[in-house]
């Protein structure tokens, strides 16, 4: 620090112990993506879980409510471009019941997108803390926001929930996914402000 | 290294429009690609910080990094970048950030680029890079503005479209200027299959803009036959 900026005051509020470093609260919901929307009907929508040694699992929408759903209430989410949307609420499926009875060696998961997007994200870290999300505050999860299905890990930046979820693949050893290669953090925590490389 | 912050100062700025303002910045950076954006942090007095991120204008490598920002008037931080910081002094800054939303001058294929309000930003740092590289892949210019007096880099992008460097389509969506020969209004698929390359000419395409105008130019395009892979986006919502 030691650089200011004279005649900046900000937007005055009180401090808040509930946004991490460099964040600001934003009340709307910005979208973030690097391409087109994808349509995803969810009809067709199928979500494929592969091992480290190839074993496949594969569900379906009603495959995934079977699983039993919860919901996800007051979650704070970080995006890397600033913004913090506090207390938000969603409704998905706790990822670690896509996991249940399988053996693996596995310490990372590279989640995958329809329109080709992954992300790379700690296994053990995020299990207990990351839900494969399809409400958003009480309605169906809107295309622009990774609707039907998209991964949701609050505690991570918000790039590593990624959008139009179809694949799971678990990864003994760590690799970067489509951001970690362009830039972005291979682990992403907004509370050490883990943005860049 | 692109997390750390460094002191950037304020060399030169100017009025782009009654909202908006060019920040010529001087800072120990690493050289930018075209396209890449730097995150730029105020601190007030108290120790306060507020940072946002602002796409790079100038070309690719330029020595002096040079942004456009529109003012919002709810905002935080764009208000004292237009009407506060005076030259001379200085903020932080970092970056440059991100290697997706990139054009490089080995790129051989057409270009399309389509522009939502200030969207036009990196696209100019893409049009200028080509042009200090001599570019000659076709590069067509689709720009979406409210009004003419919107506009950005006007004098620049006319020059060069006379000079016949790029093709320049402009559309105004809510006031046009005299004589023009369209009424105003939002880009729609008729429009964009008008003014925009066709798939057959295997261009790559950039749109950047607020998330409506991206939604609404991708899913055309889409339609018209451009692969998904072929579109890059970045979008920005009202974050100021």
């Amino acid at each position: 620090m030691g650089i200011f900026s004279p005649g900046f005051t900000g937007r005055r509020r009180e401090p808040r112990s509930d946004l991490p470093p460099g964040q600001y609260l934003e009340n709307g919901f910005p979208v973030l993506s690097f391409g087109p929307t994808p349509h995803v009907d969810a009809d067709r929508w199928q979500l494929t879980l592969t091992t480290e040694t190839g074993e496949r699992r594969t569900w379906d929408w009603q495959g995934m409510l079977d699983l039993g759903p919860e919901l996800v209430e007051n979650t704070d989410i970080h995006c890397v471009t600033a913004w913090s949307k506090l207390g938000t609420t969603w409704r998905g499926v706790p990822l670690d019941r896509f996991l249940d009875g399988l053996q693996t060696e596995a310490r990372f998961v590279m989640a995958g997108s329809a329109d080709g997007y992954t992300t790379n994200l700690p296994l053990q870290e995020i299990l207990g803390r990351a839900w494969v999300a399809y409400e958003f505050d009480g309605a169906p999860l809107a295309p622009e926001h990774g609707g039907p299905v998209r991964l949701l890990v609050p505690h991570l930046y918000f790039w590593k929930s990624a959008k139009w979820l179809t694949s799971l693949r678990l990864m003994v050893d760590d690799a970067p996914g489509f951001w970690e290669q362009n830039g972005y953090n291979m682990h992403g925590d907004p509370w050490r402000e883990e943005r860049y490389w | 290294m692109s997390s750390s912050w460094v002191p950037a100062t304020l060399v030169d700025a100017w009025r782009e429009t009654p909202g908006s303002r060019t920040l010529v910045l001087d800072a120990r950076l690493e050289p930018a690609l075209a396209g890449q954006h730097l995150d730029i942090r105020l601190t007030a007095d108290d120790g306060y910080t507020a940072q946002r991120s602002y796409s790079l204008g100038s070309p690719a490598g330029a020595e002096r990094f040079q942004v456009t920002v529109d003012r919002l008037d709810q905002g935080e931080v764009s208000p004292y970048l237009v009407d506060g910081l005076q030259v001379g002094h200085q903020i932080e800054v970092r970056g440059p950030v991100g290697r997706w939303f990139v054009w490089e001058p080995t790129q051989t294929e057409p270009i399309q680029l389509l522009a939502g309000g200030s969207g036009i930003v990196p696209l100019m740092s893409m049009i200028r890079t080509r042009e200090l590289a001599g570019g000659t892949a076709p590069m067509r210019l689709l720009y979406s503005v409210r009004a003419p007096g919107d506009r950005f880099y006007t004098d620049e992008l006319d020059d060069l479209a006379a000079r016949g460097r790029i093709d320049l389509q402009y559309v105004f969506t809510r006031e046009v200027p005299e004589g023009w020969p369209a009424r105003a209004g939002r880009i729609t698929g008729a429009l964009l299959h008008e003014l925009t390359l066709p798939p057959e000419d295997g261009p790559t395409i950039y749109v950047c803009g607020p998330t409506g105008f991206v939604e609404a130019a991708t899913k055309p395009l889409m339609q018209f036959g451009h692969e998904a892979s072929r579109i890059k986006t970045e979008r920005f919502g009202p974050t100021g």
